[in-house]
C-alpha cells in the first residue's frame, strides 16, 4: 500500500500557564491512496490535535508530516492540498451557499464560468442544488454540513480532514449523513482523515480505525480486528462493551488456546494467542457472545441481578458462582420475554467471539 | 538533503515507509519558519511591530530619557531632589495619590450601589438611570470641572448664596472639587464593571444561600459580596488609574491643591523645564502602571472574567422596601446632581456674564460659531481622520494577538495596551520630545495630533475588537485559510465584514473620545491646529466661563450626534446584515 499521507513521531505539546500537556505523543502513520482512517478515541485523546496538525492549525512540537512525499509539516493552511470539514463547519455567515462554495476556486483564480459549473455540480453531488442563495444561517444542521462538505469538495482536495462532522447532527441524520460521506469519499477516491469519538460512527465508516488514548495510538486496524481482536484492555472496552474474566491458559496448539476460568469451565478459543502455558489471562466477552439458556443446558451458572429492556435487546447483569459480574445482551427480547431479577441462568460462549488480553 | 528511507513503528509492528526527503538543518521549526511561508502576514507583524514601536514605546523612551539626562549628561536631579522630599516634587505626588485612592473607594461605593440596584432590584426607571450614568463616559469629563465651578466657584451661584445668607466664604477649589468631579466622571466605569460582575453572578448561588436558611443581609455579606470581590478590586484599580491621569478637571478645579499631570504640564508649557516635566511624568507613570500591572493580574488570574461572563437570565429581585427606596432615593439624587451640573453647563451658555449678569443671550453660539469655529473644524476634521485610521488597527492588532501565533505576540499584545497605563499627558509630552526634531519633526503638524488620537486611543480600539473577534468562531478564519485564502483574504472577506457593525459602534466612540479629549493633545497643538476642547480651557483661564459653557455645549451635541448617527447606521446595517443570516 503506498502512502499518501504520512506522520512521523508527531508530537505536540500545548504550555499554558500550567504545566505542559502533552497532547499527541510520537504518532507514526499512514494513510494510503483513497482509503478512510478514523482518528477514534475519547476527548482528549489527541485525535483532533492530530487532525489540526495535518490541517495546518497548529504546529507540531516535534515530528513531520508528509503528503504525497512532500514535507508539508510547516506550511501553512492556505499552502496545502488538504481541506477540513469542520465540527462547527465554520461557513461564511455574510455569504450565500453558492459564495461559500465558491470561496476557494476564487482564491485559486478559477475563471467565473467554470467556477459556476463547478460550484453547480458538486452542490448536486451533495443535493443541495437550488439552495444556492440561501445564507448558511437558513439552512437546517445537516444542510449546513453538506455546504461544509461541498466547500471543501469543490477545490478537489488531495486530503479530505472531517472533525467530528456530525457531532452537531441528531441521531437520526447522523446515520444518513456519514452514509453519504462514505458514498461520496469512495466514488471521488479522496484519501481521508476522520475524528470521531463515536465507535459506531468509526466501525460503519472506515476502512482502518486508530484508537488513540492520551495522545498514543492504541491500536490500527480494520473495524473487524480491532472490535474482535482488540489490542488492550482499553480498546476492548472503548470500543463496544466488553465483560473480562479472569481465566489461566492450559492448553495450546497451532490453531487454538484453551482457557480454564476460575469456575473451573474451560474453553477451547479456535485461535492461537501468545500465551504461555499456566499464564493468568483476561478472557474479553462481548456481552452478544453469550448465549442465556435455562441452567441445566448452560456450560456455567449465573443469577440474573439486573434486567432492563432496551428497545430490541434485553440487557442483563448475571452475577456468576465465581463473583464475577458479566454483561449479557440478548436479541429479541420482545418475543421472549425479559427474565426477572432473581432468576437462575445457564451461560454458553460464542468460542469464536472470545479474545484473550494479558491480565 | 539527505534521503532517508526509515522504517515506521506502528504497535509493535514495523511497517515499511515512503521514501521521504528531509533537510539536514530546519528553520521552519520555528514558529519564524512559519511566518516565511505567509510573507503578508510576515510584513503585517513588522509594520505593527514598527509602527508601535515609533509612536508608542520611542515617545515614552524620551520622557525617560529627558528625565534622566541633562544636556546629555546624565544627571537625574529632580529624582533626587524628591528623595529629599522637596514641596513642589513631593507634594503634587502626595495629592494625586490622596486624590485617586479617594476618588477610586467613593466611585466605586457609589458605582456598586448603581449596579445592585440596577442588577437586584426592580426599582423603576433603570433605563434612565443607565442613560444618564453613561453621560460622564462619552461626554468630556472637564465639564463637570466647568459646572461645579459654575455653581461652586468664586462666582458660583451656590458659593454667593452662601455668602449672601450665612456669610461663609467657601468655594469648591481643591482637593473637595477633584474628588466630587473626579467622582462624578468616573463612577459609571465602576457601575459598568460591576454591573457586569453583578448580573454576571447566578442567582442560583444566592438563592441556595436563602434556601439553606442564610437572611438576605448575610446572603449578601456572605454570597454576593465575596463573589464581587474581584470585581471591585478592577473597579477601585480602574478608577484610580483614571484619577491619576486626569488632567482636563485637575487642570481647572486643582486650585492650591497641585496635581502631578498639571504640574508635569506647567513645568514644559510655562517653565520650559523639561527635566522637571519629565520627571514628575515619571513620577505620576510609576503609580499608574503599577495599578496596571495589578489589574491585568487581577482580570487575567481570578475568576473576575468567568464572572462577567455572559449575564444570566433571571436576576434575584430585592423587592423589601426597606431596601429598594433608600436605593432609589440614593439614585435619584446621585443621577440628580449629574443631571443638574450638565444642566448647569447649558444653562451658563445662555447667560450674558456668568456671575454678573444672567440676562439670556446668544452672544456665547455666535462667539463658538465665529472665533471658534476653525477650532471646532480641526477637531472634526483631525478625529475624522483618525478614527477610521485607530479602529482599522485596532481591530488589526487585536485579530493578530487573539487569531495569530508569531513570536513576540505576548509582547505586541503588552505594548500596544501601554496607553492605557500611560497618562495622556505623558503620552503627549512623549511626542513633543520625540518628534521636535529631525528625522521625524511633526511638531506644529496636524499629523501629530492625529497620531496622538490614533495611539492614545489604540488600547480601548483592541480591546473592543477583542470582544467583536470573541464574537466570531475562530473556525470561520481557519476554514478560509483551508480552503486557501492567506491573512489578506482572510482578514478583509472574512474578518471585516463580518465585524464591519461592531465597528462601526466601536468607532463612533473613537471619534466622540477624540472630540473630547484633552490631556495628550494639549502638548501638542499649535497656533495653527487648535482644538475645540483647548479653546475651552482657555475660556476658562480666562474666566469667560459663559463662552466656555457655550464650547460644552457644541462639544457635547457633537459627541450626541455622532453616537445616535452612528447608532441608526449601525442598526440599519446589522439589521440589513441579520436578516441576511
Amino acid at each position: 500500500m503506498h502512502a499518501e499521507l504520512l506522520l512521523e513521531r508527531l508530537t505536540k505539546i500545548f504550555r499554558g500557564r500550567g504545566k505542559p500537556v502533552v497532547a499527541v505523543d510520537h504518532v507514526d502513520l499512514e494513510v494510503g491512496k483513497g482509503e478512510l482512517l478514523t482518528l477514534l478515541g475519547p476527548s482528549g485523546c489527541g485525535k483532533t490535535t492530530t487532525l489540526r496538525m495535518v490541517g495546518g492549525f497548529e504546529i507540531p512540537t516535534e515530528g513531520e508530516i508528509y503528503l504525497g512525499g512532500q514535507r508539508i509539516t510547516h506550511l501553512p493552511p492556505q499552502r496545502r492540498p488538504t481541506a477540513t470539514v469542520f465540527q462547527s463547519y465554520g461557513l461564511f455567515p455574510h455569504m450565500t451557499v453558492f459564495e461559500n462554495v465558491a470561496f476557494g476556486l476564487k482564491v485559486r483564480r478559477v475563471p467565473r464560468a467554470e467556477i459556476r459549473r463547478r460550484v453547480q455540480e458538486v452542490l448536486h453531488l451533495v443535493g443541495l442544488a437550488g439552495l444556492e442563495d440561501r445564507p448558511p444561517g437558513k439552512l437546517s444542521g445537516g444542510q449546513q454540513q453538506r455546504v461544509a462538505l461541498a466547500r471543501v469538495l469543490v477545490i478537489r482536495p488531495q486530503v479530505l480532514l472531517f472533525d467530528e462532522p456530525l457531532s452537531n447532527l441528531d441521531a437520526k441524520l447522523r446515520v444518513e449523513t456519514r452514509e453519504h460521506i462514505r458514498r461520496i469519499q469512495k466514488e471521488l477516491g479522496i484519501t481521508s482523515l476522520y475524528v470521531t469519538h463515536d465507535q459506531a460512527e468509526a466501525m460503519a465508516i472506515s476502512d482502518r480505525i486508530v484508537v488513540m488514548n492520551q495522545g498514543r495510538i492504541q491500536q490500527v486496524g480494520t473495524p473487524q480486528e480491532i472490535y474482535l481482536r482488540p489490542a488492550n484492555a482499553f480498546v476492548a472496552d472503548f470500543i463496544g462493551r466488553a465483560n473480562f474474566l479472569t481465566a489461566k491458559v492450559v492448553g495450546k496448539s497451532a490453531t487454538e488456546t484453551e482457557v480454564e476460568l476460575t469456575s473451573g469451565l474451560k474453553l477451547r478459543i479456535p485461535y492461537p494467542f501468545d500465551f504461555s502455558l499456566g499464564e493468568t489471562v483476561k478472557v474479553v466477552v462481548r456481552p452478544e457472545a453469550v448465549d442465556l439458556l435455562p441452567p441445566s443446558e448452560g456450560e456455567l451458572v449465573g443469577t440474573v441481578v439486573l434486567a432492563q429492556l432496551t428497545g430490541s435487546l434485553a440487557h442483563y447483569r448475571i452475577l456468576l458462582d465465581s463473583q464475577e459480574v458479566l454483561e449479557v445482551e440478548v436479541l429479541g427480547a420482545l418475543e421472549k420475554g425479559l427474565l426477572p431479577s432473581g432468576t437462575p441462568v445457564g451461560l454458553r460462549f460464542h468460542l469464536k467471539n472470545l479474545h484473550l488480553l494479558p491480565a | 538533503m539527505r534521503t532517508v528511507a526509515k522504517g515506521h513503528r506502528v504497535l509493535g509492528r514495523t511497517v515499511k515507509g515512503a521514501r521521504v526527503t528531509r533537510p539536514l538543518f530546519s528553520l521552519s521549526r520555528s514558529p519564524f519558519g512559519r511566518l516565511v511561508h505567509d510573507p503578508v502576514l510576515l510584513l503585517v507583524i513588522l509594520s505593527v511591530f514598527a509602527l508601535i514601536g515609533l509612536f508608542v514605546v520611542y515617545p515614552l523612551v524620551r520622557v525617560f530619557a529627558a528625565s534622566l539626562f541633562h544636556r546629555g549628561v546624565f544627571n537625574p536631579r529632580y529624582f533626587l531632589y524628591l528623595f529629599e522630599g522637596r514641596p513642589y516634587l513631593l507634594r503634587p505626588f502626595l495629592n494625586s495619590i490622596t486624590v485617586g485612592v479617594l476618588v477610586a473607594v467613593i466611585g466605586t461605593m457609589v458605582g456598586f450601589l448603581y449596579a445592585y440596584a440596577i442588577t437586584r432590584t426592580d426599582i423603576p426607571g433603570k433605563s434612565l438611570f443607565r442613560w444618564i450614568a453613561t453621560f460622564p463616559i462619552i461626554s468630556p469629563p472637564f465639564l463637570l470641572a466647568l459646572s461645579a465651578i459654575l455653581l461652586l466657584g468664586e462666582n458660583g451661584l451656590i458659593t454667593r448664596w452662601l455668602f449672601a445668607r450665612f456669610g461663609i466664604r467657601w468655594s469648591v477649589y481643591g482637593l473637595p472639587g477633584l474628588v466630587l468631579t473626579e467622582t462624578l466622571a468616573y463612577f459609571p466605569l465602576a457601575f459598568l464593571t460591576l454591573e457586569g460582575v453583578l448580573s454576571g453572578i447566578d442567582p442560583a448561588l444566592e438563592e441556595s444561600a436563602m434556601d439553606l436558611g442564610a437572611s438576605k443581609l448575610r446572603t449578601f455579606l456572605r454570597v454576593t459580596l465575596p463573589l464581587a470581590t474581584p470585581g471591585l478590586a478592577a473597579s477601585f484599580l480602574l478608577l484610580f488609574i483614571r484619577s491619576l491621569e486626569d488632567f482636563g478637571n485637575p487642570v481647572v478645579i486643582q486650585g492650591r491643591y497641585p496635581v502631578l499631570t498639571v504640574q508635569a504640564y506647567l513645568a514644559i508649557t510655562g517653565m520650559y523645564n523639561l527635566p522637571l516635566g519629565a520627571t514628575l511624568a515619571i513620577i505620576l507613570l510609576v503609580p499608574s502602571v503599577l495599578a496596571f500591572i495589578l489589574l491585568q493580574f487581577w482580570v487575567g488570574r481570578r475568576s473576575f472574567i468567568t464572572v462577567t461572563g455572559r449575564p444570566s437570565t433571571a436576576g434575584l429581585h430585592t423587592t423589601e422596601s426597606y431596601v429598594k427606596w433608600p436605593l432609589f432615593a440614593g439614585l435619584v439624587i446621585l443621577s440628580g446632581i449629574v443631571l443638574l451640573l450638565y444642566g448647569m453647563v447649558f444653562y451658563g451658555a445662555f447667560t450674558e456674564l456668568w456671575g454678573v449678569n444672567h440676562a439670556f443671550t446668544l452672544d456665547n453660539f455666535r462667539y463658538v460659531f465665529s472665533t471658534g469655529s476653525s477650532y471646532l473644524v480641526n477637531t472634526l476634521k483631525l478625529a475624522g481622520v483618525a478614527t477610521p485610521l485607530g479602529g482599522f488597527l485596532g481591530i488589526v492588532i487585536a485579530y493578530l494577538v487573539t487569531r495569530k501565533n508569531f513570536p513576540g505576540r505576548r509582547a505586541l499584545d503588552f505594548l500596544s495596551m501601554l496607553n492605557f497605563a500611560v497618562p495622556g499627558i505623558i503620552v503627549g509630552m512623549g511626542y513633543v520630545f520625540a518628534f521636535n526634531t529631525p528625522p521625524i519633526q511633526l511638531t506644529g503638524t496636524a499629523a501629530i495630533i492625529v497620531l496622538v488620537f490614533v495611539f492614545q486611543r489604540m488600547p480601548v480600539a483592541i480591546r473592543d475588537g477583542v470582544a467583536m473577534l470573541q464574537q466570531i468562531d475562530p473556525v470561520i478564519d481557519e476554514a478560509a485559510s483551508d480552503l486557501g485564502a492567506g491573512f489578506f483574504r482572510t482578514f478583509r472577506r472574512i474578518t471585516l465584514p463580518l465585524v464591519a457593525p461592531a465597528l462601526m459602534a466601536g468607532m463612533a466612540y473613537m471619534f466622540s473620545a477624540c472630540v473630547t479629549s484633552i490631556s495628550a493633545v494639549i502638548m501638542v497643538v499649535s497656533a495653527k491646529w487648535q482644538l475645540v476642547t483647548v479653546a475651552l480651557l482657555h475660556e476658562v483661564d480666562n474666566a469667560d466661563l459663559s463662552q466656555a459653557a457655550a464650547y460644552g455645549v457644541v462639544i457635547v451635541l457633537v459627541v450626541l450626534g455622532t453616537i445616535f448617527f452612528m447608532d441608526f447606521l449601525v442598526r440599519r446595517v446589522l439589521g440589513r446584515w441579520r436578516h441576511a443570516r
